[in-house]
């Protein structure tokens, strides 16, 4: 089964590491990336690049900022090929920031 | 004791023809017997809660068309899996896509029936335990899907001792067995590295189930005294599935010595009756005799855990033949122990009620009175309250009565401070 690791963390929060403290988890994020197990992902950068797009009436309707103004936000992923939902929980707990302060939302892919 | 009906806890469809006279109360108890285990030979292939238990029920239904007349199979729970099977392959070939057909009808031809009918199914109930009660499930319907899966309780029962309207329990099982499948829930017993945790949710579930039974009030007390039932059943499966675990035996012992008491616990009236008013002689002396051999196996399997501590509390008071006999010091003990393993407010307040027994009340209250968090806890007014009341303090106690009052959502409970509080006015 493919699961889709959706990271949310704080916007903001990354700056507040020091040096050493972003080169270690970047080493992590790196090393979760290239396991067999990892298909791709993505780290989406900071909030303030993000656009929001809408069509009504058939008119594309462009906006700056992010979907949903909420405190935690999603902030890249991975998708993963796992036995299970217990395997892609145990990638989850590995992904720095998952114990920062953030939360990674576990999705299966629907096959069609 | 609520005497049991045989043919309770039988599959969805079946109670009517039950009621019919069709099926005979043995065969009710054999499917009830047998639900589990053959539930989960069949979860093991088919990974699809729903697939399983729609041919589960086709297998009942020809076993009571069947059964009456041929007799019962030497192994009906073989009988079933291989009848169930049969309908499992029917129904993929009707209902499925191509490609989920293949796999599915590849595995069921694995599952080939047991050659010599008196073999024993191999017992994949623990995974189907653990699947039930997987931490990615919400907490309810962990609960609701191991009496329905596990204990073979059908939807109405789960929601008529959860006081909640049937169809909410229906859709609230529905959407837990479609996340078992479609989120890819392993129905395995979970790796070594994983089992101790997962264990803990296990034996919370079947607490919980346990203690709704218990914080029984006398409108539901039927279907809540099952409720006890259903979880020492559970227990017992567990203690024999995993016979070297020091907390599911812990578990067990702890939840005997509780159901020792639950003839005493209320009065004929339907009030409740405090520990140390009620009756001795109506503690039921064979499970605390078991009890006792379970907690014995428990200190022997392994270290001191949350649930065995408890075992050994409930235990000092199951052996005290007067409540004015207790050995209040070594209550106390316990909970030192226990504050260490397993800190939280609510342990710190039963440890402080029995110091205020092993070394007076003015040591216990202030003890309350240092515990945090615990402001909007019915229990922790009720506990200040009957300190204070044995101190001498009426109106402080009458205070903290009708806090508790305010606070108790159990009517039982409320009641019982209500005649507590017209006591100390």
């Amino acid at each position: 089964m493919q699961y889709a690791l959706l990271i949310y963390g704080e916007d903001g929060r990354w700056e507040t590491f020091s040096k050493e403290e972003q080169e270690a988890m970047t080493q992590e994020y790196m090393a979760i990336g290239m396991s067999p197990q990892t298909k791709s992902g993505a780290d989406l950068g900071e909030l303030s690049k993000a656009t929001t797009v809408r069509v009504k009436d058939g008119k594309t309707v462009t906006m700056d900022g992010p979907f949903a103004e909420t405190k935690e936000y999603l902030g890249g992923f991975y998708l993963v090929e796992c036995d299970n939902l217990d395997d892609a929980i145990e990638i989850a707990g590995r992904i720095p920031a998952a114990r920062t302060g953030g939360a990674i939302e576990v999705r299966p892919v629907v096959e069609h | 004791m609520v005497p049991r009906n045989g043919i309770r806890r039988t599959p969805e469809q079946s109670p009517d023809v039950l009621h019919a006279g069709v099926a005979s109360e043995r065969l009710g108890r054999i499917f009830r017997e047998e639900w589990g285990r053959v539930l989960a030979s069949l979860m093991g292939v088919l990974g699809d809660f729903e697939l399983a238990e729609d041919a589960l029920q086709d297998a009942v239904a020809a076993a009571l068309e069947r059964w009456p007349a041929d007799g019962v199979p030497a192994n009906p729970a073989a009988w079933l899996v291989a009848t169930a099977r049969n309908r499992a392959i029917d129904r993929i070939r009707r209902e499925r896509t191509l490609a989920h057909k293949t796999g599915l009808l590849q595995r069921l031809a694995e599952l080939e029936p047991a050659p010599n009918e008196e073999d024993p199914l191999p017992d994949e109930r623990l995974s189907l335990i653990f699947t039930c009660c997987h931490p990615a499930l919400a907490p309810e319907a962990q609960v609701g899907l191991t009496l329905r899966a596990v204990g073979g309780l059908t939807t109405a029962e789960i929601a008529r001792a959860f006081l909640v309207p049937e169809r909410t329990m229906a859709q609230r099982l529905v959407r837990a067995k479609h996340k078992v499948r479609d989120a890819g829930i392993p129905f395995r017993v979970p790796p070594e590295h994983l089992l101790a945790e997962r264990l803990g949710a296990v034996l919370a579930v079947v607490y919980l189930i346990f203690n709704e039974g218990y914080a029984a009030t006398s409108a539901d007390e039927l279907v809540r005294g099952d409720l006890c039932e259903e979880a020492l059943r559970l227990a017992k499966l567990l203690s024999i599935l995993l016979p070297d675990e020091p907390e599911a035996l812990g578990l067990l012992a702890l939840m005997l010595f509780h159901d020792s008491r639950r003839a005493a616990r209320t009065s004929p009236e339907g009030t409740l009756v405090l520990l140390e008013e009620q009756d001795r002689a109506l503690w039921n002396r064979a499970e605390i005799a078991e009890g006792e051999r379970v907690l014995a196996r428990a200190c022997k399997a392994g270290p001191r855990g949350l649930y065995r501590l408890q075992a050994e509390i409930a235990s000092v008071h199951a052996h005290t033949q007067q409540p004015e006999l207790t050995d209040w010091r070594r209550i106390v003990e316990l909970y030192d122990e226990l504050v260490v393993l397993a800190p939280s407010p609510v342990v710190e307040l039963n440890r402080a009620a029995a110091v205020a027994m092993a070394d007076g009340l003015r040591r216990g209250l202030s003890l309350i009175d240092r515990i945090e968090g615990l402001d909007d806890y019915y229990l922790l007014h009720a506990a200040r309250a009957d300190l204070l009341r044995r101190d001498g303090r009426r109106a402080e106690a009458a205070a903290s009565y009708r806090r508790a009052i305010d606070l108790a959502t159990n009517p039982v409970e409320r009641s019982f401070f209500e005649r507590r509080l017209a006591e100390v006015r």
